[in-house]
């Protein structure tokens, strides 16, 4: 379902998201009062939470510039190396201001 | 065992969470320059950061909007992405079934990746306080407001955002959260799985269904997968 967007479809969709994200915080205790969460199901969730992530990211790999592409190689081999997001993040944007400036 | 919320505890949750909440003030920021660059005007962003208070869900929708909002998808990435919460909410139900119905469920519209793993280290210490779920929670809402208000002044009178790489912050802020944590080399499956299937997605499906195969994809494969004992991990 696609929204054409205006002040009104932009307020519903963030409240929706805001109720989306309230229910995956308040969730976890309310399943908890029924039925315990298997280890499948924390399984599904922990394989999931990447995965959409993945998926999300995969477009501007594939269909962005060469200046977004190594943007990603930059912040991928630096979060591997010193696992600190800023500098990660900061090298990327880095990567792809130099690659266009050139 | 019970549990109870006070000022104090508040008060003491709050003062230990300040160091990190400088970091996520750079986040924050992060995220306004981004929102502002996609075309969120400035209260959009404040009202999403206040709202919803989850930095990845919140970069990840900046991705999908555009000239039309695809609601389905939006909904999809947001619960799919924010699904560890079940996980974080269900460790802390022993903890937390304590505390009156009303504040249970008040304190855990504040629970973020941070201060749940602070409020989960004193629970198992066997701290009886949630000042630190609370008082944790209410410094990182500020500090990612404040974040999210400088974003949104500062990219405002930013004209050109591509020649300063401001149009990649989404994509590597959201990588940086994939391969941060605590990397697993046996993520790589369901996560190449997602990849294959949200790739597929990308060029036969419609627009933006490629988020919710490549998630569901990634978690089929996640349960699928043998679980790894430690013997067989050799």
């Amino acid at each position: 379902m696609n929204l054409p967007l205006t002040p009104a479809t932009a307020l519903l969709a963030i409240l929706v998201m805001a109720l989306v994200t309230y229910i995956t915080r308040a969730g976890g205790v309310m399943v908890m009062s029924r039925v315990p969460i298997g280890p499948k199901v924390e399984r599904f969730i922990n394989a999931m939470a990447g995965a959409v992530l993945v998926a999300v990211i995969l477009p501007l790999a594939v269909q962005g510039d060469w200046g977004a592409r190594l943007a990603l190689v930059a912040t991928l081999m630096v979060m591997l190396t010193t696992h600190k997001p800023l500098i990660a993040i900061t090298a990327g944007m880095a990567t792809a201001a130099f690659w266009r400036l050139i | 065992m019970s549990a109870q919320l006070d000022t104090q505890g508040t008060l003491w949750g709050f003062k230990r969470m300040v160091p990190l909440s400088l970091f996520v003030i750079a986040f924050g920021l992060a995220f306004g320059v981004a929102a502002i660059q996609r075309g969120l005007t400035g209260f959009e962003a404040l009202l999403m950061s206040g709202l919803v208070f989850a930095g990845a869900a919140q970069f990840a929708s900046l991705e999908l909007w555009g000239p039309t909002i695809p609601l389905v998808a939006l909904i999809a990435t947001t619960f799919a992405i924010n699904a560890r919460h079940l996980l974080m909410g269900a460790a802390l139900y022993p903890w937390v079934r304590h505390l009156p119905t009303g504040q249970r469920y008040a304190c855990l519209g504040l629970m973020s990746d941070s201060n749940w793993a602070m409020a989960a280290a004193d629970y198992r210490r066997g701290e009886s306080n949630v000042g630190m779920l609370v008082g944790g929670g209410i410094a990182l809402w500020l500090a990612w407001m404040l974040g999210t208000l400088l974003g949104v002044v500062f990219g405002s009178g930013i004209s050109e955002p591509e020649r300063f790489g401001l149009d990649v912050i989404m994509g590597c802020f959201l990588l940086a959260m994939l391969v941060g944590g605590k990397p697993q080399l046996s993520m790589l499956i369901p996560w190449s799985v997602a990849a294959v299937a949200a790739l597929l997605a990308i060029y036969f499906l419609p627009t933006n269904a490629h988020v919710i195969v490549g998630a569901l994809a990634g978690g089929i494969a996640g349960l699928c997968l043998p679980v790894a004992t430690p013997k067989a991990a050799s």
